[in-house]
This record gives structure tokens, sequence and C-alpha cells, in this order.
């Protein structure tokens, strides 16, 4: 075979393991290109976290209006803990800050880390709904038979769609326990 | 023939090496190919055993031959077989007999990587099966390993992984080499417009494989890290998201199932003209087409998961781009069709083959349709009208294309012809049990059956019942080609170099069968 042949072939298959290579970044890449996805448009429920001190400048309270925010708490296949919302629902206006709390209990022998993950419905209204404090920031400690008040303060921002009445914060608790303790 | 002589030759040093360790040292295309498609054959059975376990328990309802763990490793494995060790490596295995014949070139570009490229993947599945002897058997999530029900797999959870790691980097390395042999080996005067359609096919497949491989690579990578490097990709609590796995699953899955459909398209674009003996209608409409369906498959792939919870926009989205792709697919099916209008047909087994893939096929097409329509996909998602679908295009569309191109192929292979009356037997018994095997799913997955379930409701038994009895007899006669494969390398009647008296194209023109080397000197291209 002509060595000018072999040197071209060596050549082109070394640009094109390029590609395959830079394909497997690319897999990776799009982590992030997927949580900067669901950030901008708000899909998957992921609500924002926002500073108090900022509000004021932000934000003005609308007075007129009123929307009903409802609380639900799930726990993952397998989690011991008792987690439910303090109320289960409240009529805010957009603009202002309010405080609630979610309880939770280990009702086990042993000590436990949870962490609990929120999610707004509708989407849509998801990147409306900002935190300024939440449990959910935190891995949450519980030693046996504890129990707690996990303080969540939030505001809904007045730019919140007109059709939007009813927003439904859902957290999820997951047993972390083995994760944190290495 | 002058060249034949050479093969003749023990001594000469381009005649192949004797005994078992020529294959294992091969770097002849021909071996590997033949390598590749043996592999292959043995995949399919080992595979189609796991789908005989599957209708068998489905021939009752209530639990009868194997329990639900085992029923599910046994769906799963026998998807990853099929598709890992059966389609695909039987496509690589035809490129590497055919694309050097076809476009005069003496070797594949790559010899000693096309050896390393087949050796890989019986040291893939060996892991891949060996997962069953192991404490939490067989891979039992489904071929798509979503997590995180399949990070809950006992120990064979990172065989299985790095399973999928060989098989890719496997067909990562034989796609290479096709798209180096296909760009730098042509012969002087054949350029990229007079290629024969199976080179076509191959071509843009091996960049899909190179563009989507790596990405399933990551995708199981992350899974790995997942489960022991305390990774959360995917892990809600750790702030993953497991619908991120399915969005980069299917980006990677669904050039997949184009990469296990292009091949066939470029061997029934082979056959129908031979049998028709026309040329083939559009040709260049057909690899528009074939191109255009390559770059519609990457924008499409939520298509899988209308279910997870998608804003409108993104299913009307996918649903409008899934559907778009029917366009280029039915310029193939019209191209086909106005090849044979008028031709003066012969119907051979590899035609068979060739025309049922076609109508077949089509029908897999359809029920593909009525899956993009996003709002009726909430009804049939995850139902046997699903598997319907999926069976209708992978084994009466790609399974019926490597039948059709090893008929049509066998003679210039071994130089011997096939027994026509076997063949034809094995088609009709084929066409009809697999037609009684698939296509009352779709009426089960229509009345709500789910799939991937061991047990289902009663009023489901009779058409399961059929479904099995069809599996049964498709399973069976299956053996009937094993047989007549077998049959025609050992002799039968001569090949003549044409072999059919409508083939065109370079590897007509080779002795049957052909020198060890195709074309030491480049052939005239007209």
């Amino acid at each position: 075979m002509a060595t000018g042949l072999q040197r071209r072939n060596d050549r082109s298959f070394v640009k094109i393991a390029l590609v395959a290579i830079a394909m497997f970044g690319f897999g990776y890449l799009l982590v992030p290109l997927y949580d900067v996805f669901c950030e901008i448009t708000g899909l998957n429920g992921k609500t924002g976290r926002i500073d108090e001190a900022e509000i004021a400048a932000r934000y003005q309270p609308d007075m007129t209006r009123l929307v009903t925010v409802q609380f639900i708490a799930n726990n993952n296949l397998g989690m011991p803990w008792e987690f439910g919302p303090g109320v289960e629902s409240m009529q805010v206006h957009p603009g202002k800050v309010y405080a609630t709390s979610f309880k939770a209990r280990n009702p086990t022998g042993h000590d436990m880390v949870g962490q609990a993950v929120p999610s707004v419905a509708p989407t849509k209204a998801s990147r409306y709904f900002n935190k300024t404090e939440c449990f959910c920031f935190n891995q949450q400690p519980l030693a046996a038979g504890e129990s707690k008040d996990m303080p969540l303060r939030f505001i809904v921002d007045p730019n919140l769609p007109g059709d939007v009445q009813t927003l439904t914060l859902a957290y999820t608790v997951f047993d972390v326990t083995q994760v944190a303790m290495k | 023939m002058s060249t034949a002589t050479a093969t003749h030759d023990e001594h000469h040093d381009h005649g192949p090496a004797k005994g078992l360790m020529r294959w294992v040292t091969t770097t002849n295309h021909k071996d590997i190919g033949t390598l590749y498609l043996l592999f292959a054959l043995v995949m399919f059975f080992i595979g189609g055993a796991m789908a005989m376990v599957i209708r068998a328990e489905l021939f009752q309802p209530g639990m009868q031959v194997v329990d639900p763990q085992f029923f599910n490793s046994m769906t799963t494995v026998h998807a990853l077989v099929m598709i890992f060790g059966a389609v695909m490596p039987a496509f690589t295995g035809l490129a590497n007999w055919l694309i050097p014949m076809m476009i005069g070139a003496p070797d594949m570009a790559l010899p000693r990587m096309n050896n390393f490229s087949f050796w890989i993947l019986p040291f893939a599945f060996s892991l891949l099966l060996s997962t069953f002897f192991m404490n939490g058997g067989g891979p039992a999530g489904g071929w798509t390993i979503y997590p995180p029900l399949s990070l809950q797999m006992g120990d064979g959870f990172p065989f299985m992984i790095f399973a999928i790691h060989l098989a890719g980097i496997s067909s990562i390395m034989g796609s290479i080499n096709i798209v180096v042999t296909i760009l730098n080996m042509r012969a002087p005067g054949m350029t990229l417009m007079k290629m024969p359609l199976f080179v076509w096919t191959w071509l843009i497949t091996a960049y899909l494989l190179i563009a989507t491989m790596p990405v399933l690579a990551g995708a199981v990578t992350m899974l790995l890290t997942d489960k022991f490097a305390g990774t959360s990709f995917f892990s809600a609590a750790g702030g993953g998201d497991p619908v991120m796995y399915q969005h980069i699953f299917w980006f990677f899955g669904h050039p997949e199932v184009y990469i296990l459909i292009l091949p066939a398209f470029g061997i029934v674009s082979a056959i129908v003209p031979t049998f028709a003996r026309k040329p083939l209608f559009g040709y260049s409409s057909m690899v528009y087409a074939t191109a255009s369906i390559a770059f519609l498959s990457f924008i499409v792939w939520a298509h899988h998961m209308f279910t997870v919870g998608m804003p409108v926009v993104g299913e009307l989205f996918f649903m409008y781009a899934t559907m778009m792709i029917a366009v280029p697919t039915g310029v193939k099916v019209f191209n086909w069709v106005s090849t044979m209008w008028k031709g003066s047909m012969t119907f051979e087994t590899p035609m068979l083959f060739a025309v049922g893939f076609i109508i077949m096929f089509t029908i897999g097409g359809f029920s593909g349709l009525m899956l993009a329509i996003a709002p009726a996909d909430f009804q049939y998602h995850d139902t046997y009208f699903v598997v319907a679908h999926f069976h209708y295009v992978l084994v009466t569309g790609a399974v019926y294309s490597i039948m059709a191109a090893a008929y049509y192929w066998l003679p210039k292979w071994t130089g011997n012809m096939y027994d026509e009356k076997l063949g034809k037997m094995h088609f009709w018994i084929s066409t009809v049990s697999v037609n009684v095997l698939f296509f009352p799913q779709h009426f089960l997955g229509l009345a709500g059956m789910p799939r991937r379930i061991p047990d289902y409701s009663v009023q489901f038994t009779d058409w399961n019942v059929i479904s099995s009895i069809g599996g049964f007899v498709f399973g069976a006669s299956q053996l009937m080609f094993a047989y007549l494969v077998y049959k025609t390398i050992r002799g039968g009647e001569k090949a003549t170099d044409q072999v059919w008296e409508g083939a065109h194209g370079l590897e007509w023109t080779l002795p049957s069968p052909p020198p060890y080397h195709s074309f030491t000197e480049a052939p005239e291209v007209k």
C-alpha cells in the first residue's frame, strides 16, 4: 500500500477519533446545559432564590391581588421521616415576604440526614416563586427521635401571569444519611 | 479470472493463514466481515432464546415459567443483545465484506483496528451475559437503564456498564474505519455520487455512530459514578435530575434507531433494482433523503418521553419534528415502489425479503406516526403498541434486510448458490409467523396491556396465546436459516461472477468467491 495513502488514512483516523472524544465531552456538557435551560424556562419546577435585602429594590407589594399557595410534602421511597407542612395553604399578596414552616420528625432509633427537594406547579409559575430562606438550601440532620420545625420564607414575584391563581409548592425529602456521613 | 489463482496458492503471502489463529490475528476485511456476521448470528439466537422465554411466560395469564425479576432481565437483555450484539454487528459485518468490494478498494483503510473492533465484542457480551450468574442477576430495569431503577441492580451493574462501554468502543472504531475507507480508498472515478447506496447509507450511519455512541458512553459513566463515586447527576437528593438521564439517553437513542435502519435502506436499494431489472429510481433523492433522516434524528429525541411532563410547546415541537421524518422516509418507499414499477420482476429469496421489508417496515412506520401524535401517545406509551411498532421496524425491517443481504450476497461470498427452495420456505414461514407474532400486539397495546410486565389481565389472554404461537414458529423457522447458511458454505451449485442476471456494481465483477484481497489494482469505474 502506498505510504501516502497510509499517512492520509492515519490523519483521517485522528481527526474522526477527536470528534468521538469531543462527543463524549458533549455528553457531559449536556448536564450544565440542561440546568441552564431549566433555569431560564422554569421547566422542571425549579424555584428561585433571592436575598431578602434585594427585595425592597426589586418588588412593589401588590396589595390588590391574592394568590393561594399550597404546600405538599412527600417522602422518597424508603425515607421513614414524618414530614409535612405546618399549614396546608396560605393566601399571599405578590411582592410581600411570608414565613411558614414544615415539620419533620425522625422516628427511627438512629441519627439521620435528610435533603428536601422543591418543585413548583404549574411549571410556568415556578420562575416567579422565590425563597429567601429555606430548609431545602441545606441538608437537615435529625438525631434519633428528634423533631424540628423547619422555616421557609418566600415571596411571589408580582409579575406572576394573571391567570395563575394557585401555586403548589411540593417538597420531597430524601434520605442522604449515607452520603452525608462520608 | 487471473486474480483467482492467487487465492489458491497457500504460500503466497496474500493468502489466509491456517488454523484458528487465522481468525484471531486476521486483518482481512472478508475474514473480519465473516466473524462479525457469525457473531451476529450467534447473538441472534441467544437474544431469540430470551424472546422465547418471554413468549412462554406470556402464553397464559398468571406466573408460569419464570419469576418476575428474571422475566424483566429477559426483556432487558433480549433488547441489549439484539441491538448491540446482533443487528449492529451484522451491519458492520456486511460493511466489512462489501464496502471495499463496492468502491474498488483492496481492503479496509485501517485493518489492524478492524481486528480490534471485532475482537472486543465477544468480551463485551461475555461481560453482559455473565451478570446472570452474579448476585442480583442480570440487568432488569429495561434496556434504556433509566435511573433510579437501574441503580438498584445487584453486583452485575458495573459489568453491564463496562459491557456497554466496550460495545460502544467497538462500534466507534468500526465506524471510523468505514468513514476513512469510504473517503480515502475509493477507486479512481468512483465519485461520491456514483457510490452504491449501501456505501452511502453506511457512511451516514458511521457519522451517526461517531456522534452518538460517545454520548451514551458518557451517560452510562454518569450512572456508574452516581452509584459508586457519590456523584448525583441523576439523583434529586444531590441536586441532580433523573429526567435528565432520559434526555441524554435519547439524544443517543433516537439516532441509534436510524443507525439500525439506514444500512437496511442501502441493502434494499441494492436488491430491488437487481430483481426489477431497472436502475434505482431517484438515486440522488435517496442520498438526500438519507442525509435528512440522519439530521432530523438529532432533534426528535423527546418523543420517547412525551409523558415526563413537558410543556405544550415542547410536545408540539417534538411531535412536528418527528412527523417530518415521514417525508424523507416516504421518498424512499416511493422510490423503491417506482423502481419496481413496470420492471421485469422475479422473486428470488433476496427479493422476497426486500419486498417484505418494504411492506412491513412501512406498517411499522405508520404505527410510528401514530405514536408521534403527542396527545395519543399518552395512551400508547409503554404499552404493547410500542412493542409492536418497534418490532415491525426492527424485525421485519432491520432483520429482514440483513436476511435479504445474506441471501443476496451469500453466493458471492461462498461461491455457492444457496438452496432456493429452502430459502423461499424460510421466507414464507417467517413472514406468516412474524405477523401472527407482532400484529396482535397492536391490539393488546391499544387495549391497554403494559409492556415489561410478566403477568396480564385475563381479557388479554387470546391475543397473547396467538402472539406466543407466532413467536415459537418464527423462532424455530430461523433454525432453517442457520442450516441454509451452513449448507451453502459447505457446497452447492457453483455461482457465476455476476450471480444475479440483473446485478450491477463492482462486487459482481469479481469472481465468486472473490480473491482474498479484493482489488489489488484499482478497477475502472464507468
